[in-house]
Order: structure tokens, then sequence, then C-alpha cells
């Protein structure tokens, strides 16, 4: 099973996402990082 | 913290996924109004909120809510087509979640819009034979003529 690769930084992520065209999907949690 | 193999490809199918801890980046938490975990937040690149929801969910129930956010995030779009594949497929795919009542009632909105007026009247027959004790159904009944 693939790991899913998770960003830390929102604003990059927005940048990623505008240059792929993808949505983002934020998970605000408390479990152990 | 997602084991189950589907839900990981599907988030690393569709989305750019961030995760925030509320230890590490309480001033995000604040940014977006999160205020209880877990939160899952479907935005668009602009940062544009699509769809939230909140709590611990099963892999079937949590994969429903994903597409429905998509769901919601093409329809927001006016791409009514799109928004229509996606409600209905929620209702195929996933007949037994919260999410699949919702997502009839909004797949008769969208097939609507994109310009069958007789969607809607289609759709609270519809609820007639499906989910016809939920809230979608109460709200879809005013179409029925």
């Amino acid at each position: 099973m693939a790991d899913i690769q998770w960003g830390r930084d929102v604003d990059a992520a927005m940048t990623q996402a505008r240059a792929k065209a993808m949505p983002l999907l934020l998970d605000f949690n408390a479990a152990p990082m | 913290m997602y084991p189950n193999a589907e839900v990981s490809e599907f988030i690393s199918g569709h989305f750019i996924p961030v995760k925030v801890h509320v230890k590490e980046q309480p001033a995000t938490f604040k940014r977006f109004g999160a205020q209880w975990t877990p939160t899952l937040v479907v935005l668009d690149p602009d940062g544009t909120e699509r769809y939230r929801f909140e709590g611990y969910l099963p892999a079937p129930e949590f994969l429903a809510q994903l597409e429905f956010g998509l769901a919601k995030r093409a329809f927001a779009h006016e791409q009514w087509a799109e928004a229509e594949r996606s409600f209905r497929m929620i209702v195929q795919r996933y007949p037994e979640s919260d999410a699949a009542p919702e997502s009839l009632y909004w797949a008769g909105v969208a097939k609507y819009k994109g310009g069958d007026h007789g969607a809607l009247k289609e759709t609270a027959a519809l609820f007639k034979r499906q989910y016809p004790d939920s809230a979608w159904a109460k709200k879809a009944s005013v179409w029925a003529g």
C-alpha cells in the first residue's frame, strides 16, 4: 500500500495544487505525527 | 493513520494532501476555523473551501465523504454533468452511507441545473423508493408536484 505523501505547509500545497489543478485536502488532527 | 488501501489511493489520486497538527500549527487551525479533530476540509487550489466534515468515520463512510467533497466542488464550479455523475456514484457505491441520501438530492439538482427540467420531479419519485425516511426525502417532497 502506497503511503500518502502528506504536506505540512498549506501555502506550499496551494502552489502545488494550482500547478496541478487539483483540490487540496486538509486533515486537521491531533494524532501523533 | 489511514491503514485502508482504498482510502490512501483515493486521497493520493484526487488531492494535494496536507496534514495539520493541533499542537504544531495552531495558527493554521485558526486560519481555517478548525475547532475539533479530526476535521477534513476540501479546498480549491485558490483556498476556497468547498466541503468539510468532522469526526472519525469508518472507511466506506470516509470515502463517501471525500467523494461528496469532490461532487460539491464540481457543483460549485457549475460542472453540472460531472457533479451529477459524482453524486450518483456515491449513491451507487456507498448506498448505506449517510452521504447517499444527500447525494441523491444534489444529483437531482445538478441534473436540473444542467437543463433537465423534469429532474426534480424525477428525484422526488426516486425518494419514494430510496431513503424515504431521510430528511432529504422531505426536502425533495416539494418537487413531487
